[in-house]
């Protein structure tokens, strides 16, 4: 029997094959570090007197508690400066190479790796941050740990883990304009649940996955872990090769022959069997927004928030009632009624080049709605920079948004970049968890698309919403349908 | 890591599911660099409710949590088992773990134990009608005994012996250095390198 991308790379790492109940002991090739969940790991080090066994295969960056604003000056608040301060002490102390506040490759871990061309198909990624899933869009098998993993990675290069089990998720068919990448995978978790994909490694496949770029790749694979999910996986391909060659880490002559090589014979095997698969038609696909407080809870744009009363399961039920006390909903009101005060635009699902591309072609020439706060937030100092050379920055400041530096910023409320209570976000993070964006905040996660015609209209809204949409005539038709169905 | 094998006290029912990370810990705890004090931060948000569960006594006093389905989603702060632990729970049941939660609970001596939903909600009922009911959660055996009542949990062999034995896990891994330096010794050039920085 064939084997699938995850199992092609998990063999490729096993350093001792469990047996008898053990885990099977597996290679890491990249470790990914920021500052919030290894202090403790580097203390462990310490009391027990290990160094870091790699730190050639290990590198740090500053993301979680950075202000995006004034970033010249010394963090104003304490703790944050003191976490960011010790993983600067630990980076020396230890060798670890770190990219810091100001530095030209300091940005959100996930943009960071691939954008040095360090995330590659085949290799293991780790990292103390469950949106490590991201790096899989490469053909890398790539989760999140908890901090004593970061110390155990560490320390020996290696973890003790038990095989995932595999489930294909296949999305075929065309995407229509407007819809992208977040609207699958936001589609995708309400298919199978916030639990659906626990234990498993996705692996999405289909032609409209191929058509992807790596960013939108990236967004896809990135949430696999709201899904419940460890990992998400993408086989590669000439897309995928395309975007990593000539980036300063890649490999270069014989080395790159020889990895494309390997590369090439990663993709799962025709006669591979999946623990589970799931479908998802592209052709009907909407843009689709969260209502709820867990990224499960989501419709399509077009519809109504859902009537909890007429869900059959008690445990759902009471979670929908409950999600609609908190986001302050009516059940059954159209979700193109709801008003928002914000609008965040970033986070390691979509702050990359072409997600800022996406976000400004829509708001060109306009103006933000009057009482929606807009922030444009890049992933990284980098892609802050591209930006700025394309002149979306001015596109941005026209629009009346605030365009800052790069951060994880209000994905979560770390940082000074928080909602006050009761403000509503539409969001093109990840989490819409209560309290995620800060304390009391309510968040509807949506693609850099929605969250554009947001900021212009003020309520949740497509780009087929707009006056003289920017898109293309088909969509027209399609918002006149979906009108029309209501 | 201390050895466990029976844990018995005063047991929760919090009877949500898809508990994610950042209701145990919000992220605004996550700033320090220390290991300990975070009791006061768990479930914060829910805590400013007088009424909630761990505000009432004798639940203070919980050392068991009976959770709804999908409990430790989300982020993967181990924060969130540091608060559990520091507030004074060793073990936690539920019908559904997020995998990193899981995984982290396991390295720090929480006891995470999967019932059956059935189960969960029999024990729900069994406590809400004597809070003073002490519970026990036998790791040896993988029971839960309530009263007269015994249900069975499920949890891997690898960490029940862990915890059993009170093993550390990097400890553990190192046994085999001989087989990660081979390893790395066949490691292929193309794969990649942090340093020297380019």
């Amino acid at each position: 029997m064939g084997k699938t991308l995850a199992e092609k790379v998990w063999d490729d790492h096993l350093v001792v094959k469990g047996a008898d109940g053990t885990p099977d002991l597996i290679y890491i090739d990249l470790h990914l570090v920021h500052e919030v969940t290894s202090p403790q790991a580097f203390d462990g080090l310490r009391m027990a007197g290990r160094p870091v066994r790699r730190p050639d295969l290990t590198i740090a960056t500053e993301d979680h508690n950075t202000p995006t604003l004034a970033i010249h000056k010394p963090i104003a608040d304490l703790t944050s400066r003191t976490q960011i301060q010790t993983l600067r002490n630990n980076a020396e102390e230890f060798g670890v190479r770190l990219h810091s506040l100001g530095d030209i490759e300091q940005g959100i871990v996930h943009v960071v790796g691939p954008q040095l061309g360090l995330t590659m198909p085949g290799i293991t990624v780790v990292c103390g941050d469950s949106h490590t899933s991201t790096h899989g869009a490469f053909g890398a098998m790539a989760f999140g740990i908890g901090t004593s993993e970061v110390e155990h990675v560490l320390a020996t290069q290696t973890l003790p883990l038990k095989a995932f089990k595999t489930m294909a998720i296949t999305v075929e068919g065309e995407l229509r304009p407007g819809v992208t990448a977040k609207d699958i995978i936001l589609a995708v978790i309400a298919q199978i649940g916030t639990g659906g994909g626990q234990g498993y490694v996705l692996e999405f496949r289909g032609s409209a996955i191929r058509s992807l770029s790596m960013e939108g790749r990236m967004t896809i694979c990135n949430m696999s872990i709201e899904a419940g999910a460890r990992a998400g996986m993408i086989a590669p391909d000439q897309v995928t090769y395309d975007y990593l060659k000539g980036r300063p880490h890649a490999p270069e002559g014989a080395d790159w022959d020889a990895a494309v090589e390997y590369w090439n014979t990663l993709a799962t095997d025709d006669d591979a069997v999946f623990d589970a698969e799931v479908f998802l038609d592209a052709n009907t696909l909407e843009p689709f927004v969260t209502w709820g407080t867990n990224p499960g809870q989501g419709v399509s744009l077009n519809d109504n928030v859902p009537v909890p009363a007429e869900i059959a399961d008690p445990t759902e039920r009471a979670s929908a009632e409950r999600a609609l006390e908190y986001m302050a909903l009516d059940a059954g009101m159209p979700m193109k009624d709801i008003q928002v005060d914000a609008v965040f635009m970033g986070s390691c699902t979509n702050s990359r080049i072409e997600d800022l591309r996406a976000f400004t072609s829509i708001i060109q020439g306009r103006k933000k709605a009057e009482n929606v706060r807009v922030m444009v937030v890049p992933g990284s100092a980098r892609v802050r920079l591209e930006a700025e050379a394309e002149g979306l920055d001015k596109i941005v400041e026209e629009f009346g948004a605030e365009w800052r530096f790069a951060g994880c910023s209000m994905c979560l409320g770390m940082n000074p970049d928080q909602l006050a209570p009761g403000e509503r976000c539409a969001s093109t993070s990840n989490r819409n968890f209560e309290g995620r964006q800060g304390k009391g905040g309510r968040t509807h996660l949506v693609s850099p698309l929605v969250a554009a015609a947001t900021a212009i209209r003020g309520t949740l809204s497509s780009p087929w919403d707009l006056e003289n949409s920017p898109l293309p005539e088909q969509m027209a038709l399609a918002a006149t349908t979906a009108e029309e169905s209501r | 890591m201390d050895k466990i094998t029976t844990i018995s006290g005063i047991a929760v029912p919090l009877k949500r599911s898809n508990v994610d990370t950042d209701q145990i810990i919000p992220a605004e705890f996550l700033k320090r660099v220390t290991k300990t004090g975070f009791d006061d931060a768990l479930f914060f948000g829910w805590r400013q409710d007088p009424d909630f569960i761990l505000n009432r006594e004798p639940y203070s006093h919980g050392k068991i949590l009976i959770a709804g389905s999908d409990f430790g989603t989300g982020s993967s702060r181990e924060h969130a088992v540091w608060a559990l632990r520091d507030f004074g729970f060793q073990a936690v049941l539920s019908s559904r773990f997020g995998d990193i939660f899981r995984g982290n609970s396991g390295k720090q001596g929480l006891l995470a134990a999967q019932l059956s939903e059935a189960d969960i909600e029999s024990l729900w009922a069994l406590v809400e009608a004597d809070p003073e009911l002490e519970v026990s959660v036998d790791l040896e055996s993988r029971t839960v005994t309530a009263g007269s009542a015994q249900f069975t949990f499920e949890i891997d062999d690898y960490t029940r012996w862990r915890l059993l034995e009170g093993l550390d896990d990097i400890g553990l891994t190192l046994r085999n250095e001989t087989d990660i330096t081979e390893f790395e010794s066949r490691r292929e050039s193309w794969r990649p390198k942090t340093l020297p920085a380019k």
